[in-house]
């Protein structure tokens, strides 16, 4: 099937606006970050909403920090953020969508697609939970290793449409592939909320630390649980992808393991994540440990991605 | 004695405890790691050779520390044999407690209700027994238990969400399942590469000597293949313009069993992706190539013909490197016939380019071949008892004037070229082969089944909540009742509140007083 070049063009256009809209989401996000004046405990008027339930006297939750009357400034920088970022989730999805038109397969052949594709998983991923969540503030530092991966994306592991070869036509392309992207999009939101507990957590146990950012970001509390329950839903779907992966490999290329480079970095990011959850469940391990682990983890998903595709030589022919 | 038994026992603790077992969890990680970073002998021995030598002492080292071969290693199996004794010991005592809790009531009610993370109140003109009879209507689907308290009220206790644990357990177990099926798959599995020429020529599974290369498991001696045949007749591969492949396809036949003795042959197409699946092996298409054909015509005017494949030096553009050697017919002296043995070895083109008299290739399809050839002739050595390469002609041979040099020509098909001796070397054309891998591993589907396992016990386990909720109903003196409701996830607390908010306002709400 031949590809479609105009088709192509728009895509590889509305690409680089997604990441420019992005980006301007995120100056807008930390505006409103910069902004926000501090949080002062009394007025942490809202509650957590955790998958749509209010959880009362779980503690100060991720609050509104300040409800002022009218709508203040950063307030409106916020939710010009917001819309900035469903602006930029619409034009990234179009620009998928055209490269699947544009040649004929489901869009995610080569690393440049699998890498736009898992950045509109984890920009989804994050309009979902802001609205179940309240960590608008945040936005800027889940944004910001979204448009570093995608201009990364759109420069160095630039790949022109082009149909995929003999190995990579089957439909387990579509499974396997799809199931890695989207647990690889998932992960980045923990990934990153880890990192912000951390901040939070020093900042709570020495307030000289992180004096400007620490005040301004949620409970650690939420923000734990945040990454939690983000982590348990995309875990059992990395482990449906590697299975997948094991079951196509065995049709491709003749058996099922064969600790080939791409292989053995998902067996060790699977195996870090498994010990996120029981590092949740052993005494001494939770709280700070864990958070280490989770950002740990996604590590080595984004090192599988970068890494092994460019450097290491594999059998996984993306690149 | 009992000090041995005490170490024994604090030893088998310390292996079992949750801490050592994410430990051990993290030292396997660590472990896997430079599998990926450093080239491994079971994926390509030729890039651990350069290694080594590149590296020096470094090199040895890490060799001798079995770093190249890393998921072999004592070291690893070491982690993993740990973790697996460790998964076995926290396991099992897990499984007893389930089934203790699987059986046991939910626990009493607490005092104070209030204390609770969830909680709620309300007070009704029902009697406690409405209430209650109201409330397990309601709990339908979770475990219950009703008593009587002593100042006159009545209490259920509730509990639901068993099947985490059982989830938890099942992931587990899977898991030990897929370890062991892999250890007997690592006994007992063999693979086997073979090159054929894709013009109806044959291969069978019957010994180890067919096969270029056989790798059996730690069980397996070569002697019990399963038999079956395989005939390639044809190899067709597709190319878009830039010479990028689109699709490879062998049309190959095959039989087994009865078939073998009825000597019939059914068809199937071989492709990437499609590996063929018969009497439990697999054959897959790995590779393909060319094996240009050469006539030699010697000065008796005995000819012989031969086609052997010769190997891909660049994927992309399938230039093609090999030595075709012949044996000068009739010749029985054998010293005679070291002076006179031909290989005929060079380049081969499949789309050819000539700058300057040197042939490259700019397309892997078969549109315009050639071959850049040196013509050689003396001692082949391939009587000397030394085993040498299909691919390539002895060197060493050639130092030692023993093999030499008397043509170098550039051929088209039909070319000739005419020797000093009247002998004549012509290029007649060219076949494609196929490389094909057989793979055997009984106990592959036990090791996905028990993948699929794992899955779905790690669905259940951490979607599942095991939570607790209570209902009081207590006589208030005045003729009313006061109802009491509260509730205690067991795991994450997060996400119980929705389910519990639902409840509790059915609970409390319908004859709520104002
Ligand atoms: C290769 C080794 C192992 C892997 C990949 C693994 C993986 C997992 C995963 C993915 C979970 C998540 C389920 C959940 O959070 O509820 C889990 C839970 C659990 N695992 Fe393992 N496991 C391994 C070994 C072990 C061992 C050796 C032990 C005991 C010493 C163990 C004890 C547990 C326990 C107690 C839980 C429940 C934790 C909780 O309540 O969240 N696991 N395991």
């Amino acid at each position: 099937m031949p590809v479609n070049d105009t088709l192509a063009n728009y895509s590889d256009w509305l690409y680089r606006a997604a990441a420019l809209v992005y980006l301007f989401a995120m100056i807008f996000y930390t505006v409103e970050q910069a902004f926000t004046r501090k949080a002062k405990r009394s007025e942490q008027a809202r509650e957590l909403v955790g998958a749509g339930a209010p959880v009362e006297s779980a503690g100060p939750a991720i609050g509104r920090i300040e409800e002022q009357p009218g709508r203040d400034r950063p307030e409106r920088f916020g939710r010009m953020a917001v819309a900035l970022t469903v602006l930029g989730a619409l034009l990234h999805l179009s620009s998928i969508v055209l490269r699947g038109v544009a040649t004929g397969r489901a869009p995610w052949g080569n690393m440049y697609e699998y890498g736009a594709a898992a950045m509109f998983v984890a920009v989804v991923t994050w309009l979902v939970l802001m609205r179940k969540f309240e960590v608008r503030r945040l936005g800027a530092f889940v944004l910001t290793p979204v448009v570093i991966l995608m201009f990364l994306g759109g420069t160095a592991l630039y790949t022109a449409a082009a149909p995929v070869q003999p190995a990579l036509q089957s439909y387990w392309l579509v499974v396997h592939v799809s199931a890695a992207i989207l647990s690889s999009g998932l992960f980045l939101v923990p990934g990153v909320v880890s990192l912000l507990y951390l901040v939070k957590v020093r900042h709570d146990r020495d307030p000289a630390k992180f004096a400007r950012l620490g005040p301004r970001l949620p409970e650690a509390d939420a923000l734990d649980r945040l990454a939690y329950r983000t982590t348990i839903f995309a875990f059992p779907i990395y482990t449906f992808g590697i299975i997948c992966g094991a079951i196509w490999a065995e049709a491709a290329w003749g058996r099922f393991w064969g600790w080939d480079p791409k292989e053995t970095v998902a067996f060790v990011a699977w195996v870090v994540y498994a010990g996120y959850l029981h590092s949740r469940a052993t005494a001494g391990w939770r709280g700070s440990r864990a958070a280490v682990i989770n950002s740990v983890a996604f590590g080595m998903v984004v090192f599988n991605l970068f890494f092994i595709n460019l450097v290491i030589a594999g059998l996984h022919s993306y690149a | 004695m009992n000090r041995a038994l005490a170490f024994a026992r604090n030893t088998w603790r310390g292996l079992t405890s949750m801490r050592t077992a994410l430990i051990l969890l993290f030292l396997l990680a660590l472990a896997a790691m430079p599998g990926a970073l450093l080239p491994q002998r079971s994926l390509n021995l030729p890039r651990v050779n350069d290694y080594i030598a590149a590296h020096g002492w470094w090199g040895r080292l890490l060799d001798r520390f079995e770093f190249f071969d890393v998921y072999a290693s004592v070291w690893f199996s070491a982690i993993y044999l740990l973790l697996f004794i460790s998964l076995v010991g926290c396991l099992l005592p897990r499984t007893f407690d389930y089934a203790k809790a699987a059986r046991a009531k939910p626990v009493l009610t607490p005092r104070n209700l209030s204390r609770l993370p969830h909680h709620g109140t309300a007070t009704t003109d029902d009697t406690p027994e409405q209430v209650l009879a109201a409330a397990k209507t309601r709990l339908k689907g979770w475990r219950l238990v009703e008593r009587a308290e002593d100042d006159g009220g009545r209490s259920v206790s509730a509990e639901r969400g068993y099947l985490r644990e059982a989830g938890n357990l099942v992931f587990h177990f899977a898991m030990l399942g897929l370890i062991v099926a892999l250890a007997i798959g690592k006994m007992l599995n063999y693979e086997g590469q073979v090159i054929v020429l894709a013009d109806g020529s044959q291969f069978c599974n019957s010994g180890t000597a067919g096969y270029d290369s056989f790798r059996p498991g730690l069980r397996v001696d070569g002697t019990d293949l399963d038999p079956f045949c395989v005939r390639v007749n044809s190899f067709e591969a597709k190319y878009l313009p830039n010479g990028q492949a689109d699709q490879f396809t062998a049309k190959i036949d095959y039989q087994a069993g009865a078939d073998l003795d009825a000597d019939t042959w059914r068809p199937y197409e071989l492709r990437v992706n499609d590996p063929l699946r018969v009497v439990g092996d697999r054959v897959y298409l790995l590779g393909q190539g060319y094996a240009p054909t050469f006539t030699v015509t010697f000065p008796d005017g005995q000819s012989r013909t031969q086609t052997i494949q010769w190997r891909t030096v660049d994927p992309l553009t399938l230039l093609s490197e090999g030595a075709t050697k012949f044996d000068p017919p009739g010749v029985t002296d054998p010293a005679e016939r070291r002076k006179r043995q031909i290989a005929v070895t060079g380049l081969f083109a499949p789309t050819a380019q000539i700058t300057d008299r040197l042939l490259t290739s700019v397309y892997p399809d078969l549109r315009d071949p050639a071959v850049a050839v040196d013509v050689m002739r003396g001692d082949l050595g391939t009587e000397s008892g030394r085993s040498q390469s299909i691919f390539e002609i002895d060197r060493s041979l050639v130092d030692d004037g023993r093999l030499t040099r008397v043509a170098r020509e550039n051929l088209k098909p039909g070319g000739v070229i005419t020797l000093d001796d009247g002998t004549r070397v012509s290029f007649d054309g060219v076949r494609r082969w196929v490389s094909l891998q057989v793979s055997h591993d009984p106990t592959q589907l036990w090791v996905l089944v028990c993948a699929l396992t794992m899955i779905l016990g790690l669905g259940v386990s951490l979607t599942v909540k095991r939570r607790r909720l209570w209902v009081r109903a207590t006589p208030d003196g005045e003729g009313r009742t006061v109802v009491r409701v509260g509730g205690l996830a067991r795991t994450d607390q997060a996400g119980y509140g929705e389910e519990f908010n639902r409840i509790a306002a059915q609970l409390l709400s319908p004859r709520r007083v104002p």
